[in-house]
């Protein structure tokens, strides 16, 4: 029983920590908080959904076009409409990211209405793997292993590669990285881009763990922002972290607590760290200047 | 009192203490104050006999609700410097309170609608404690988290009805059911009392100590501002606000049902306050009268003449006929965004801007 709670747990937590580390990247550069994360992955989702149902394509083809219909659609939204916004206050920014979340949610139900559907995904979610005695269903063994390599790749790409140095030299301080020589507008719209990408992973992993509808990432949407605020929201490290134990605390109140009250747990960890420890897990303390 | 200055302009001159904190600043807005209320009190037969664009009684109680709830918001966003993306918790939890006292109690309305909405400011203090240490992006997520567990926890509670939610019980007044058009003047008049005393509010020692807190916080404290009391008042006072506007929306619907107080709906009353103005008790109304009755109209997009048929036609071509209603939330988010792209200021501002170019028209 504690084991099965845990594994679900485990699957359910490392999407949400994609989402959560999806959302913490473009946090970190432009100190933008997505609201829209969770409905970009859900039209990301849905084309997944067109091009494996409507037009039959095969997995692998499907999923590339999926992942170029994700980053096009992250890169759009950054220069239509976060570009021209001059001098946007907090609450400004905030504003125009739930007008994307409204239009994108309007879209997919006008194109695809209130009916709950199933993403037809290669893995099988009803058989199982047996290790010693735990049973694990296939779907989620695939997609703890697929989500942390994903991860991994990631730390890697931001620690190692030149455009993920440029990324976080552009985190560090604007001004600076242009006066090196860095295209700090270019690398905004990569971050939006890359964003939207690894939202799109995750919001077809929960299409196919769940069901696929129109407001299928509300929850998970909070769930992220919770698991952003467990691991701290300047952090990639502390979001994926974050999103495991959430996924994994979440299942196990589930479990032996309460099940119908699952949800209240994201809203009660987010609570309890904001005023413990608001910088999170492994963020670092930030001392607001007069 | 009106000055002239040297060239013949109007500007506004305040000459003594009592004239910033009266409410009528002029006669010429004496005057328009009562032609307003006149105007309110024709409305509803004048609207139930033509069905002036569109509207009916229904749709009037509607926007003066959500004018009251915009009113709230913005003495939390525009007046404190707060952010919130739950106060449709605070609206159900006025809704649900309220029905339950006139429905289980017996209480009559009058005394039940200032109870619920007391208990809306109970949570909003409590949901002003961990925003003390929270601020931007912290507080959005927060209010976003309270909103979604209201829902969640009132679903999961057989004594509010569970997932089926309550039916408002039928009320009377002098021995006959109350209809839209009695529920209106109920509506206004508590919309009228609420906005006066919103006004009234930001002349006090405590909307100042608002205002000054969302100017700068670190300064308003250093002036001896209790950051921690007005914080949290200001997040019980605009949960007051909603808890009311809750109360008179569950006896105009007749029925209330958890899953309808979603996080779309706080996103609305934000956009509303956004719209509107930030910062502008005029401006949040216009705000909510504009958004409401566009919400409203859209819904049943192929019924308007012109735009409707194109659609429908559109929908069948590309789309879906089902989701059609779904036009209204792509407005609604399209609108907002770029309001804040063009208009920071929202309607106040546009007015503002109008009014500074005729005050020295030729100029």
């Amino acid at each position: 029983m504690l084991g099965q709670l845990i594994v679900s747990g485990l699957a359910v937590g490392f999407c949400y920590a994609l989402l959560a580390l999806a959302m913490v990247i473009i946090y970190k550069t432009s100190d933008v908080l997505n609201f829209a994360q969770g409905e970009m992955a859900m039209i990301s989702s849905f084309m997944a959904f067109v091009f494996l149902e409507s037009y039959q394509l095969s997995f692998p083809i499907a999923l590339a076009l999926t992942l170029l219909f994700a980053a096009a659609l992250g890169a759009l939204l950054e220069f239509v409409f976060l570009r021209p916004a001059k001098n946007p206050t907090v609450i400004g920014m905030i504003i125009i990211t739930l007008g994307f979340e409204m239009i994108l949610m309007g879209i997919a139900g006008w194109k695809w209405g209130p009916d709950q559907r199933n993403l037809p995904f290669p893995i099988p979610s009803f058989e199982t793997y047996n290790f010693a005695g735990l049973v694990v269903s296939k779907i989620n063994f695939w997609t703890i292993i697929v989500c942390l390599v994903l991860i991994v790749i990631l730390f890697l790409f931001f620690q190692y590669s030149k455009l993920g140095t440029a990324m976080r030299a552009t985190q560090q301080n604007r001004l600076v990285a242009r006066l090196m020589g860095i295209r700090t507008k270019r690398i905004f719209s990569f971050t939006w881009a890359l964003s939207s990408l690894i939202g799109a992973v995750s919001g077809m992993f929960i299409a196919a763990l769940t069901v696929l509808d129109p407001p299928m990432m509300m929850d998970p949407l909070m769930k992220a922002f919770a698991s952003a605020v467990l691991g701290g929201m300047t952090s990639l490290p502390g979001a994926a972290v974050g999103g495991t134990i959430l996924g994994v605390v979440e299942n196990l109140f589930g479990g032996y607590i309460s099940l119908p009250f699952k949800s209240v747990v994201a809203f009660a960890v987010i609570v309890l760290m904001l005023c413990v420890r608001p910088s999170g897990l492994l963020g670092k303390h930030f001392v607001k200047k007069v | 009192m009106r000055g002239k200055n040297a060239e013949g302009g109007c500007v506004d001159i305040k000459r003594s203490y009592y004239e910033d904190i009266e409410l009528f600043k002029s006669k010429t807005i004496l005057v328009w104050s009562v032609i307003l209320l006149a105007v309110l009190l024709i409305l509803p037969w004048f609207i139930a006999k033509t069905h002036f664009l569109g509207m009916s009684v229904y749709l009037l109680n509607l926007i003066i609700i959500h004018c009251i709830v915009a009113i709230g918001l913005n003495i939390l966003v525009g007046y404190t410097g707060q952010i919130s993306l739950g106060h449709a918790g605070f609206f159900a939890i006025g809704a649900f309170t309220t029905v339950m006292f006139v429905g289980q109690m017996g209480l009559p309305l009058f005394i039940a609608l200032p109870l619920g909405a007391l208990i809306s400011a109970g949570a909003g203090f409590i949901l002003g404690l961990p925003a003390l240490r929270l601020e931007g992006p912290y507080l959005a997520i927060a209010t976003m988290g309270f909103g979604m567990a209201v829902t969640t926890i009132i679903k999961h509670m057989e004594f509010f009805g569970g997932r089926m939610g309550l039916q408002a019980p039928k009320l009377y007044l002098f021995g006959t059911a109350m209809k839209d058009i009695h529920f209106y003047y109920v509506i206004c008049a508590v919309g009228v009392i609420l906005t006066i005393a919103a006004v009234k509010l930001f002349k006090t020692k405590v909307g100042r100590a608002f205002i000054a807190i969302r100017d700068s916080d670190v300064a308003a404290e250093t002036m001896g501002v209790n950051l921690n009391y007005y914080k949290t008042l200001s997040f019980a006072v605009s949960a007051f606000y909603t808890g009311v506007a809750g109360g008179l929306y569950a006896f105009i619907l007749g029925f209330i049902n958890p899953e309808g107080f979603h996080i779309i709906m706080s996103i609305t009353f934000l956009a509303m306050v956004v719209i509107g103005g930030v910062g502008s008790i005029m401006g949040s109304i216009a705000g909510a009268i504009l958004m409401t009755y566009l919400d409203v109209k859209l819904q049943a997009i192929q019924d308007i003449p012109g735009i409707g048929a194109l659609l429908v036609h559109f929908s069948e071509q590309y789309m879906s006929m089902g989701g059609i209603s779904n036009v209204a939330i792509i407005v609604y988010g399209l609108i907002m965004v770029l309001i804040i792209l063009f208009e920071p200021l929202g309607i106040f501002g546009i007015w503002i801007r109008t009014k500074k170019y005729w005050k020295t028209y030729p100029f």
